[in-house]
């Protein structure tokens, strides 16, 4: 069973780096570039998990998290955030909107894996 | 790693939209455009550096990123206001940083000492009180560590609802914990007690009781027991809260940070309670929660430790209910732990439409770029280029056969040519890049020129989407380079004199960029104080450069400065005078087939002009007959052509003889002489004259044997293929197969000049 993991990231390197890790462990991946692109490809391809970024043009991480958050279809998908520092701050703000758990850029394949199979079904 | 390699390119491709959106983004608020979205960007550009640069170790980078984006994001929470002030440091602090990227690319050094003084800057700015204190990063996230045996948990409850068993508002449910060592127990590990109760945050956010529970079995084998006693009546319930309470036995190795682990993720969502050993009886635990109602099924609870696999059945206290609400109210309080069967269930559905999307990039909305070798594009072009060689050698076969121009023949043959002339247009188009990517390197230069020289410089940009093939772009970088030094260095005022003189202290540099007629034309301007024609010819004199009692106009005083060795600076300084004067400049852009002029007005400025073809690949030809040799002038030199009639040609001096045109006189010129062809000139009169115009506008008469027409041409490059040749800027192949040269106007008119010395000839008349 291929599970789908969408990454949204305004950086392609992030894309990339993500993408290679993910599908790496044999994750099929989809990619945004934004929080509005990210709710778009959201409903084209209903992943099993999202990864996303907080700082991002359009729509952020934040409002990208509680667009899904209050979304029925969608509310239960898993949602990781990438934090480029252990900011407490930031981080507790994207688990008040609606976060399941965080990756620590800069983050290792084992490590990301190890993220979503905890929040995975 | 390739694919780790590809990404760092790609990261490094990036970092220089990144820096050129940063450098964009703060010149914006410069000009005191800060609002949040712009303030934003900056912001991100800087954040996604340090992402990056985090990704692939690259130290240097990270930490200097991170002392930049720190005060950035305080500028952005308005913590820090946003002055003129701390958008210069901004400015300057994105120079340092992309310095780091090219460090870290290997294309340079960072100068330590500057960086560590920019960064002690930013800090400052950033919090002026606080003691310079090293900022050390570290990674909260840790893995969880992965147990010894692989573990499995499911939460099976046979469907959600059984129609059949109406008497119970919650079916039974099963846990069962797969273990492969089987054996545990025979093993004595420690025995930890943890009792989770989950709040409806923890659901709210996705994340699930069940999964807890298996994270848990990757430490050790567990016995999960779910006290519902607290889950009320259908009909008061709650389907966004939480009502389970899990009483978890945990045989385990690992310590109490390695649980807690298993909860970093819901910390705050659950009352959490871990304790050593058994804890709670289970069997009373089991006896109270079950008190009353299910004696039997109590019994049924293995709940001895050493029988795992160990399936535990928790009945919840029957209460009668309707069917209904049932079948509505199911999947709140029960979806809470049970809820991992459903996505379980549901994702073989969802594979093959996962399957299917696989390795589709998704491009970002509303663009959609193909990302191409370049050395495909320049093959295409060449491949385009021997095409067009080998459509005029046909149309000149097909013609040599005498075919009536209406014949069938000769229109498919004129439709030919033009699809060639189409496909070469749009092949071109395909490499024409817009020059952005030389300009915005340019805001950077005009900052440390200007902070070199103690002169305040503005840059204003215009016409940066203008585009023009990429072999040209890559050479226009050095020429801009230099013209903007020179119209910091020498044509702005120090601040103190413009002010004396009325002016903004702040001078502006003007860097354009336009289409004109098939050429890009860039323009370097300044509102500085123009050139001193006075000193520029006492100098040219001073030198022997011109002979004193020459008298020149405006126009041709200012061209001096294009002259080789000459050089205005008095000291060599550090911006200017790099060994480089105007006239090297000069030279690099005609072998681009390219001119470069100057106007200025004194007190108001002067205004370099540089224009180039817009390809160096083809180029629109007259081909001419010279002495037996073939030559093709450029077209874009041609103002006409035209058979000169004897009265028309008079004598100047012994040699020379200049030919009347309308109300002017303009110099002759014998291509076949200046080329060295043949030693003396025919009578003009019998040739066909070429009227051509210089980049300063001035003309010259051309004399070639016979004109064959109009062509398009394939510029071959001498230089390349052979050596440079005075006055011959490039060579092609004929339709004929044959081999002729491109002359170069300009070359052959300054060439001329520059003959033996005859006695009535200036040495030289400016500039061409």
């Amino acid at each position: 069973m291929t599970r789908t993991v969408l990454t949204v990231d305004d950086s392609r390197t992030m894309r990339d780096m993500l993408r290679m890790a993910l599908a790496g462990a044999g994750f099929n991946v989809v990619e945004a570039v934004d929080g509005e692109h990210g709710l778009e490809v959201l409903s084209a391809h209903r992943p099993d998990v999202i990864i996303t970024d907080i700082n991002m043009p359009k729509l952020d991480g934040f409002g990208f998290i509680e667009a899904v958050r209050v979304d029925d279809d969608y509310r239960a998908i898993p949602i990781l955030v990438l934090t480029t520092e252990s900011d407490p701050a930031k981080k507790d703000r994207a688990r008040r909107a609606g976060a399941t758990g965080w990756i620590v850029k800069p983050f290792n394949p084992e490590k990301l894996v190890d993220a979503i199979r905890r929040v995975a079904a | 790693m390739d694919e780790l390699e590809a990404i760092k390119v790609t990261f490094f491709q990036e970092c220089e939209e990144l820096l050129a959106d940063l450098e964009g983004g703060l010149l914006a608020m410069q000009d005191g455009n800060d609002d949040g979205d712009t303030v934003n960007a900056v912001f991100r550009a800087v954040h996604s550096i340090k992402g990056g640069a985090g990704a692939f170790g690259l130290e240097p980078l990270v930490r200097f990123a991170h002392v930049f984006e720190t005060l950035l994001d305080a500028v952005r929470s308005n913590e820090v206001p946003s002055t003129p002030d701390l958008v210069a440091t901004l400015l300057r602090a994105s120079d340092v940083l992309a310095d780091h990227v090219s460090s870290a690319r290997g294309l340079g050094v960072v100068d330590e000492a500057v960086s560590a003084a920019m960064a002690a800057e930013l800090k400052a700015c950033t919090d002026p009180n606080a003691a310079p204190a090293p900022v050390v990063e570290t990674p909260v996230f840790e893995a969880a560590p992965v147990a010894a045996a692989p573990a499995e948990a499911l939460i099976g409850a046979d469907d959600a609802l059984d129609d059949d068993d109406l008497g119970f508002d919650f079916q039974p449910m099963t846990i069962t914990i797969d273990e492969q060592a089987a054996d545990v127990a025979a093993a004595v590990g420690n025995v930890w007690t943890v009792s989770i109760r989950p709040k409806s945050d923890l659901y709210r956010k996705a994340n699930e009781t069940a999964l807890l529970l298996r994270e848990l079995a990757r430490l050790g084998p567990i016995e999960a027991t779910l006290d519902a006693s607290a889950i009320p009546p259908l009909d008061l319930l709650d389907a966004e809260a939480a009502y389970a309470t899990w009483t978890v036995r945990l045989e385990t190795e690992e310590d109490e940070t390695a649980i807690r682990e298993v909860f970093e993720f819901v910390d705050g969502d659950c009352d959490l309670e871990i304790t050593r050993g058994e804890g709670l009886n289970p069997d009373a635990a089991l006896a109270a929660l079950l008190a009353g109602d299910a004696p039997a099924a109590a019994a049924a609870v293995p709940v001895v430790v050493a029988e795992i696999p160990a399936p535990v059945v928790v009945e919840a206290a029957p209460e009668p209910v309707a069917v209904a609400p049932v079948v509505e109210a199911a999947p709140a309080p029960v979806v809470a732990p049970i809820a991992p069967a459903a996505p379980v269930a549901a994702a073989p559905a969802a594979a093959p439409a996962a399957a299917k999307t696989q390795q589709i990039d998704v491009p970002g909305p509303g663009q959609s770029v193909i990302r191409v070798d370049p050395e495909r594009i320049d093959r295409l072009i060449d491949l385009v280029g021997e095409l067009v060689i080998n459509q005029a050698m046909l149309a000149q076969r097909v013609g040599e056969y005498g075919i009536a121009p209406s014949s069938n023949l000769a229109m498919g043959l004129d439709e030919l040519e033009q699809l060639t002339r189409e496909i070469q247009d749009s092949v071109m188009a395909i490499r024409a890049q817009p020059v952005k990517s030389v300009f915005q390197r340019m805001p950077r230069l005009v900052r440390e020129v200007a902070s070199m020289t103690g002169k305040q410089a503005r840059l204003v940009m215009d016409g940066e989407n203008t585009e023009v093939d990429k072999t040209v772009i890559e050479r226009l970088s050095d020429p801009i380079t230099h013209m903007l030094r020179n119209a910091i260095d020498h044509g702005l005022e120090s601040p103190e004199e413009r002010k004396a003189a009325g002016k903004n202290p702040e001078g502006v540099v003007r860097l354009a960029a336009l289409h004109r007629s098939g050429r890009i034309v860039i323009e370097v301007s300044d509102d500085g104080k123009g050139i001193n024609r006075e000193r520029v010819h006492s100098i040219a004199i001073k030198k022997g450069l011109i002979s004193p009692e020459l008298q020149l106009t405006d126009e041709e005083i200012d061209n001096l400065i294009f002259l080789p060795g000459f050089s205005t600076a008095d000291k060599i300084s550090d911006v200017s005078g790099r060994g480089v004067g105007m006239d090297v400049v000069k030279r690099s852009v005609q072998a681009l087939g390219g001119r470069i002029s100057i106007t200025s007005r004194p007190g108001q400025g002067s205004t370099f002009t540089l224009s180039l073809p817009l390809t160096l690949a083809v180029l629109d030809g007259m081909v001419v007959d010279v002495a037996g040799e073939t030559l093709v002038v450029p077209l874009a030199a041609i103002v006409e052509s035209l058979r000169p009639k004897p009265e028309e040609v008079r004598p100047l001096g012994p040699v020379g003889s200049v030919l009347a045109v309308r109300d002017s006189f303009v110099p002759l010129i014998d291509v076949g002489l200046t080329l060295g062809y043949r030693d003396s000139s025919p009578p003009p009169t019998e040739g066909v004259v070429l009227l051509v115009e210089g980049e300063d506008g001035s003309r010259a008469a051309l004399v070639a044997d016979a004109i064959h027409g109009q062509r398009q041409v394939v510029i071959k490059s001498l230089e390349q293929n052979y050596q440079q040749v005075d006055g011959v800027a490039a060579a092609t192949i004929l339709g004929d197969g044959r081999v002729a040269l491109i002359l170069d106007v300009d070359a052959v008119i300054s060439l001329r000049r520059r003959e033996p010395p005859r006695p009535a000839e200036p040495t030289l008349i400016a500039a061409e």
